[in-house]
């Protein structure tokens, strides 16, 4: 297994987000999915996950269902809300600004301050 | 919405823990089985992945937690957890229970009861609109002492006109009128008033219409209006009464209106009809300072602003209208008048404020007793619970998390204790409501309200701060390793404890001596006044009182009225068990007094304002019938009045005071207006305390009940006076009844009110002292019984900790009076330290009752010899009880118990 990342505050829920908005998942699908996306090398722990999602669904941002899995078991599938993807958005962003300004400043050669 | 989620996830998470629980676990039991059977498929043997999965997943129990925590619920958890916990704790302690409960209901509803009495009559704005704008007016005339005169008229019509500060401003005058035609003639209670006395009350009529100027005017209509219970019981609602006529006091007048239905005029619900005062302006005179005013400042005025107004206009006023015929001008202006303008509720309310507020002191005082009390009984408590403290604190509970847990605890006693307190202080306050005396204003306002059950949480949550805070500065901050190391019966962790009961139970102590001398005072007030010879000798009892009221139909003239009630008299003599009758302006203990100015002749220098004495109109045989002593001279007769001598009697002390002694007061002269004929003195009779045993005996001036040449009048009659009959059967409902049949024989036209006993007006002299006495003998009892048991609970606690050292001691040769002692010194230096600081406390306190005292110093050596002998021998047995228990102990027993 390739050299895993912590996750800064916050990052977390952001990435669970991104992994509802491309369509509703059971908790085990989203945890599969935001491993594929960063190519294997993050791992989630569970102890961190669950209570990520819990926090998410009590801040109105997901909302969960009980539905049907793909082998034919009650699992509970989480969707994004209106609310959610607006926060999904803004969040985005902010990450996005912040990265960039991060990398800016790493990126800046000696003569050049 | 986001915070409705929130909302609805919180509410299911707390009102159905199980489904969301299940819901969470099975969730969690999904993801286990999906990634198994995922890693499974990748080739894991079976073993190892469900390991592999389940080391990851954690616990389920666990993750039911971490959603609560998630979703914010960590706090609700924590404080659900520890009230259950706290309840589990009480209840399984239900003797400490119900005793902490029951004490600190009875300091919380004694306490809750009184403020709301307090709240009723002294907090509440009068039931007006913008209550704290309105007015009374009173003035004094320091040079003659007299210090509360009422409004003049010439001093309404120049306050009307020339005001700066008064809004709106009425004169009234509480009056009786016999109203005929409806029923029954019957004598009513009567208001009047000038036009403005509604707006400046700001109160409207429900129906019809308020009085105008027209209707104040001397020669404008006849018009009156109706309070609506009158209005409800003689006309039973019916609206078409406006329009009507009734007839008042042999004048038909119209009724324009109804008053509201709330509508009570300052402290007299009891008032039936508003009549116009109809002032005549250009027949106005100085003086006459005897009517009620009363005023709404203008917005923003203050009541300083207003007498100072009021200042400003006297002057205007000797100046505007003319003298009295019996004084001069420059006698008026010799007598410098100060304006005394103060908030219409000191009126209402008067001088009751004072007794109110220190009773609420007192039964204050129990409510701390019961918190001390309280907090020995929790920290005893506790002390058993070190060890459960101790392993809670060695888990990883913080002090703070301990702390809270005590509070909580606490809280649930006081609250506990509130909830019984306030039903407590519901039927007590029906109690105190019966017995207050009808002296007390405003009875009719107190009721438990929002303000009392704020007031109610307020000292329940201090009481719980103040008893949940001791345990916590005890046990709180303790470590885990203290409350292992102890367990039994450490010497030295037991000491610092004990200092704190030991504290406690000397402030209880003290406080409870307090309480208990207060009470004592009452009791020698009491006494006291018992004692006062009232200045007749017939027993209260035996004198019935009625007053009748001969209608001007039927009784034209003077002599008719004075032959009709001498009619009266003869007609109930003749009733079987009557030894004596006769009739009266106002019966003792009774009322209502006059004052009158009185010139002596010879002795009040012309040009001087003479001093006032109490009057009343009497008829011959008053005396007998009364049992008052004549001491000089001779009693009046009938042939006196009918032939109109001017005759008069005076009482002993105002003989005393002009020449000496009574024989010397014969014949000597004296006369009420400055034109009247003088009246001759023919007899002198002994003082009576007619305003109650605790007023000094007035000096008195007696007229006959048809008085000659009066005040200017050539005959002065009473229409309007007492019968006083003595007899054994006084009181009694069939000698009532026949004193009615008696009367009507002569005139069945003739109303009669305040049929009673004088026994029944001696009481209620004594209402105030002995209300007072109640509340003081109750709250001292109640703090004397919480103290004594707060002691005994110490001294108990106390014996239980040291059997092993008792066990010890006896096994050593210790005898039972040596174990006796020991324990019997323990609670007595703790009774005496409270009894010292409680005797130094009342001393400062006492003097604060000065004013319900009578014959008896705030510092009467007597209560404050006796009480504490009292309260020291409860004490000596309160502790007994414990000491014997502990000289039961059998050594062998005592030694084996670890």
């Amino acid at each position: 297994m390739p050299d895993s990342i912590e996750l800064p505050q916050g990052a977390l829920e952001l990435l669970i987000l991104k992994a509802i908005s491309l369509g509703p998942l059971h908790g085990y699908g989203i945890l599969l999915r935001i491993q594929q996306m960063s190519t294997d090398r993050l791992e989630i722990l569970q102890g961190s996950f669950y209570p990520a999602v819990y926090r998410l669904e009590s801040r109105g941002w997901i909302s969960g269902e009980w539905g049907e899995s793909e082998n034919k078991r009650r699992a509970r599938f989480y969707r994004l809300t209106a609310a959610g993807r607006r926060q999904l958005k803004a969040e985005s962003e902010r990450w996005r600004d912040m990265a960039n300004l991060v990398v800016n400043i790493l990126d800046v050669a000696p003569g050049e301050v | 919405m986001s915070v409705f989620s929130r909302i609805r996830i919180l509410w299911n998470a707390i009102a159905h823990p199980e489904d969301v629980r299940h819901q969470v676990e099975s969730e969690l039991a999904f993801h286990v089985d999906t990634q198994t059977k995922d890693l499974i498929s990748r080739g894991m043997p079976e073993d190892e992945a469900r390991r592999r999965t389940l080391a990851e997943a954690g616990r389920a129990d666990t993750q039911n937690e971490k959603y609560r925590d998630a979703i914010g619920l960590r706090l609700y958890d924590e404080f659900a957890g520890d009230l259950g916990y706290g309840l589990r704790q009480l209840r399984r302690n239900p003797a400490f229970t119900a005793l902490a409960i029951i004490t600190l209901a009875i300091g919380i509803g004694a306490t809750s009861a009184i403020f709301c009495v307090v709240n009723g009559v002294l907090l509440q704005p009068l039931p007006y609109p913008q209550a704290n704008q309105l007015v009374s007016f009173s003035f004094a005339a320091p040079s003659i002492k007299m210090m509360h005169l009422g409004l003049s008229p010439s001093m309404y019509f120049v306050f009307r006109e020339e005001s700066r500060t008064f809004h709106h401003i009425s004169l009234y005058n509480l009056n009786r009128a016999t109203v005929t035609g409806v029923g029954e003639p019957e004598v009513l209670d009567t208001l009047d008033a000038t036009e403005e006395l509604l707006p400046t009350l700001g109160v409207r009529p429900v129906l019809g219409r308020e009085f105008t100027l027209a209707d104040d005017q001397p020669n404008g209509p006849r018009t009156v209006m109706l309070s609506y219970w009158y209005w409800r019981r003689k006309f039973g609602n019916n609206r078409s009464v406006i329009g009507d006529a009734i007839d008042v006091d042999g004048t038909l007048r119209q009724i324009i209106g109804v008053l509201p239905k709330n509508f009570s005029f300052l402290d007299r619900p009891g008032i039936a009809l508003i009549l116009p005062f109809r002032l005549d302006r250009a027949k106005t005179e100085l003086g006459d300072f005897e009517f009620g005013g009363i005023a709404r400042l203008s917005p923003g005025v203050t009541v300083p602003e207003a007498d100072a107004d009021a200042a400003r206009m006297l002057p205007f006023v000797a100046r505007s209208f003319p003298p009295p015929s019996r004084f001069s001008l420059k006698m008026y202006e010799s007598v410098p008048l100060l304006p005394h303008i103060e908030p219409l509720k000191n009126e209402v309310v008067g001088n009751v404020g004072g007794v109110l507020w220190l009773l609420l002191g007192g039964i204050g005082l129990v409510w701390l007793i019961a918190c001390a009390n309280v907090a020995n009984l929790l920290l005893a408590r506790m002390e058993g619970r070190r060890q459960e403290f101790a392993i809670r604190r060695a888990l990883g509970a913080s002090p703070r998390r301990i702390a809270r847990q005590l509070l909580l605890e606490s809280f649930v006693l006081s609250f506990g204790g509130a909830a019984l307190g306030l039903a407590f202080a519901y039927s007590a306050l029906k109690a105190l409501i019966a017995i207050a005396p009808s002296t007390l204003p405003r009875l009719n306002e107190i009721r438990i309200d929002a303000v009392v059950i704020l007031f109610t949480a307020a000292i329940s949550l201090i009481a719980g701060l103040l008893f949940g805070s001791m345990a916590v500065l005890r046990f709180a901050g303790r470590g885990p390793a203290s409350g292992f190391k102890s367990s039994g019966r450490s010497q030295s962790a037991g000491r610092e404890r004990r200092r704190v009961q030991d504290a406690l139970v000397i402030v209880q102590m003290g406080l409870a001596l307090v309480l208990l001398i207060s009470a004592g005072l009452m009791v020698r007030t009491f006494r006291a006044l018992i004692r006062v010879q009232p200045g007749f000798t017939a027993l209260p009892a035996n004198i019935e009182s009625v007053r009748l009221s001969i209608p001007a139909t039927d009784a034209p003239q003077p002599e008719q009225v004075a032959q009709m009630q001498q009619a009266i008299l003869h007609q109930i003599e003749a009733v079987p068990g009557v030894s004596s009758a006769s009739i009266c302006s106002s019966v003792p203990l009774q009322g209502p007094f006059w004052r009158q100015p009185v010139f002596v002749r010879n002795h009040t220098d012309l040009g001087q304002e003479p001093p006032s004495y109490t009057e009343e109109f009497v008829g011959p045989g008053f005396f007998r019938t009364l049992g008052i002593p004549i001491v000089a001279g001779r009693d009046f007769t009938w042939d006196d009045i009918y032939s109109k001598r001017p005759v008069v009697l005076v009482s002993e002390n105002l003989a005393r005071e002009y020449w000496g002694n009574s024989r010397n007061a014969i014949d000597k002269q004296l006369r009420i207006g400055a034109t009247d004929d003088w009246h001759e003195i023919v007899g002198v009779v002994g003082d009576v305390h007619v305003n109650g045993m605790n007023e000094h005996a007035p000096r008195e001036v007696y007229w006959p009940i048809m008085a000659a040449d009066m005040e200017g009048k050539p005959v002065v009659d009473v229409p309007n006076a007492a019968l006083v009959i003595h007899s054994a059967r006084a009181g009694s409902e069939s000698f009532e009844r026949e004193i009615h049949r008696t009367v009507h024989s002569v005139d069945p036209n003739l109303p009669l009110e305040e049929v009673d006993t004088m026994e029944y007006f001696y009481r209620h002299s004594m209402a105030s002292t002995s209300f007072g006495l109640l509340m003081l003998a109750l709250a001292s009892g109640m703090a004397l019984l919480l103290g004594a048991v707060g002691l005994y609970g110490v001294i108990s606690y106390s014996v239980s900790q040291r059997t092993h050292e008792m066990g010890i001691r006896m096994a050593l040769g210790a005898q039972t009076r040596d174990v006796l002692r020991l324990i019997m010194r323990q609670g007595m230096t703790l009774s005496l330290l409270g009894v010292a600081i409680g005797v130094v406390v009342a001393l400062g306190v006492t003097r604060f009752l000065s004013n319900l005292l009578y014959g008896v110093k705030p510092t009467d050596p007597l209560t404050f010899f006796a009480i504490p002998l009292l309260l020291i021998g409860v004490a000596l047995l309160a502790c007994y009880i414990p000491a014997r228990r502990a000289t039961k102990v059998d050594p062998t027993v005592a030694l084996r118990y670890e």
